[in-house]
């Protein structure tokens, strides 16, 4: 099965992060991704920009409403997403559980809906 | 017994949650194989009183719901949607179950107590897809409108499939937590069965014997794990009391009071035995703790008193391990009978800050009798009439009821 995990972190923490702890962070992700590609489980995955440079676009009444900012302001943001190929939740939720960003942040784990 | 109705019966009562678990193990559509397991039950009642009950009724069943299941997923998808399905229904095929099913039941358990699940869910849940529960008779047993009840289940079932939780059972080092939950779900169903002292409610009672029946076969399935002996001991030893704890007229019969020769001794002995096997295994935990409780209550069978010594310990070990104000009422009590009222008072007026003590009945009931023993009489007044009105078993009242006008009438004996 596929699914997906959503990386959301506090931005503020993570800008506030010393010049060492965020390369350690960095580190962190990247052994980590290595772990994914050498387990055969990885399709994809990438970081995301900050919130502030995110534009939310809605159709409305056959208008569209192009807004600066995220689509929810939350206290954590959407800071980054893989896209897995596992057995099963179970499965999924152990690499959810190795990301660097469980444990400062949650990972929400979501199957794919196939189309 | 040669009635094609009574012998599905029988098979439905041993073999629902087998065969149950055997069909959903590889799609994990439970609702899916619930409904081919009802229609094939049903094609049952309606051909084997004509054409006579087949020699392998379990296989029968098994042939006939999958035939159906089969059906369903061809109508139901196009020839490309299915494909998925009917690849692992063949795998499943190959499985031939012959004489012998592969018992699933354990996975089974562990999905409904999977921690993606909605606790609420997990033990209802348990009761259907292992048990055969009807949601209407579940919703009954956990006082939910049966609406509420069925909508809980089916978003549970469509988790199960949609979210991908497999039908295993946990490695060794992930099972003492996972099972926690498993063990948890039961001793819930246990309660809800349990909550009916009164025994006036006949499906609720009939919950914690089905409880217990789990209990049983995740022992048997798990024979070295002390928290599954634990948590059936515990519940053997208070069965074991079931018709101790009323008098004929209903009157509900405090613990201390209780005749013991209304005790069911087998029950009892079992329950000490799991304890023992238990105690082998090398690790403590909570329902262990309490079930030991519960042994060094029933010492009295022997000794003429309950072993309070043990049992303050064993609250301090439980108070470790829970950290809950019920456990150090408990332990408050237990410590009045070996260092006297007044030290049981003062353990439990370190408890006062605890806010959700305000509601709580025990604590008040539990405050109200030791402050007789030590005389302030108007305090024990106020303490009862409090626990009183938290109080929502009628037979329960009328003994706090009891004992509180035994206050105005005269020094009670201690």
């Amino acid at each position: 099965m596929k699914y997906m995990l959503l990386i959301h972190v506090s931005e503020a923490e993570m800008a506030a992060l010393s010049e060492t702890a965020a390369t350690e962070q960095m580190a962190a992700y990247g052994a980590y991704t290595q772990a994914m590609i050498q387990a055969g489980v990885m399709i994809t995955g990438d970081r995301l920009r900050p919130a502030s440079t995110a534009t939310t676009v809605r159709v409305a009444g056959g208008k569209s409403q192009v807004l600066d900012g995220p689509y929810a302001e939350t206290k954590e943001q959407l800071g980054g997403f893989y896209i897995v190929d596992v057995p099963d939740l179970d499965a999924a939720l152990s690499w959810a559980e190795r990301c660097p960003g469980a444990s400062h942040g949650a990972i929400e784990v979501r199957p794919v809906w196939a189309m | 017994m040669t009635d094609p109705a009574s012998i599905a019966e029988e098979v439905a009562r041993s073999s629902y949650g087998k065969l149950l678990a055997f069909l959903a193990a590889r799609t994990r559509d439970v609702a899916g194989a619930e409904d081919a397991l009802s229609e094939a039950f049903a094609t049952a009642l309606a051909t084997w009183p004509n054409q006579g009950v087949p020699s392998n009724p379990r296989a029968w069943l098994l042939t006939v719901a999958r035939r159906k299941r089969l059906d369903t997923i061809r109508r139901a998808y196009t020839s490309r949607q299915a494909e998925p399905h009917l690849a692992l229904l063949a795998e499943e095929l190959t499985m031939e179950p012959a004489a012998d099913l592969p018992d699933e039941r354990l996975a089974l358990m562990f999905v409904c107590a999977h921690p993606a699940i909605d606790p609420s869910a997990r033990a209802p849940l348990m009761l259907q897809t292992v048990l055969g529960f009807d949601a209407a008779a579940i919703a009954s047993a956990f006082l939910t409108a049966p609406a509420t009840m069925g909508q809980r289940l089916v978003r549970a079932k469509a988790r199960i499939k949609l979210a991908g939780i497999p039908f295993r059972v946990p490695d060794r080092a992930e099972v003492p937590e996972r099972l926690e939950f498993v063990l948890d779900a039961i001793y819930a169903a246990f309660t809800a069965g349990w909550t009916d002292p009164a025994g006036t409610e006949p499906r609720r009672r009939n919950l914690s014997d089905e409880a217990i029946w789990l209990g049983r076969l995740i022992v048997s399935l798990l024979p070295e794990d002390p928290e599954a002996l634990g948590l059936l001991a515990l519940m053997l030893y208070a069965d074991a009391r079931r018709a101790a704890r009323r008098t004929q007229d209903g009157e509900y019969i405090p613990l201390d009071k209780q005749d013991i020769a209304a005790w069911d001794t087998d029950l009892i002995e079992q329950a000490e035995a799991l304890l023992l096997q238990a105690s082998s295994c090398g690790a403590v935990g909570r329902f262990q703790l309490e079930a030991a409780i519960q042994s060094a209550h029933v010492v009295r069978r022997r000794t003429g008193h309950p072993d309070w010594q043990a049992i303050v310990g064993l609250y301090d070990a439980l108070w470790a391990i829970t950290g809950s104000p019920v456990v150090a009422i408990n332990r408050a009590v237990a410590l009045a009978e070996v260092a006297g009222a007044a030290a049981g008072l003062a353990a439990l007026e370190g408890l006062s800050g605890d806010a959700r003590l305000a509601e709580y009945q025990p604590y008040w009931a539990a405050r109200a009798g030791l402050l007789v023993r030590t005389g302030a009489l108007t305090e024990a007044s106020a303490a009862y009439e409090r626990a009183i009105g938290l109080e929502t078993d009628p037979a329960v009242r009328r003994l706090l009821w009891q004992r509180s006008s035994q206050i105005r009438q005269g020094p009670l004996p201690c």
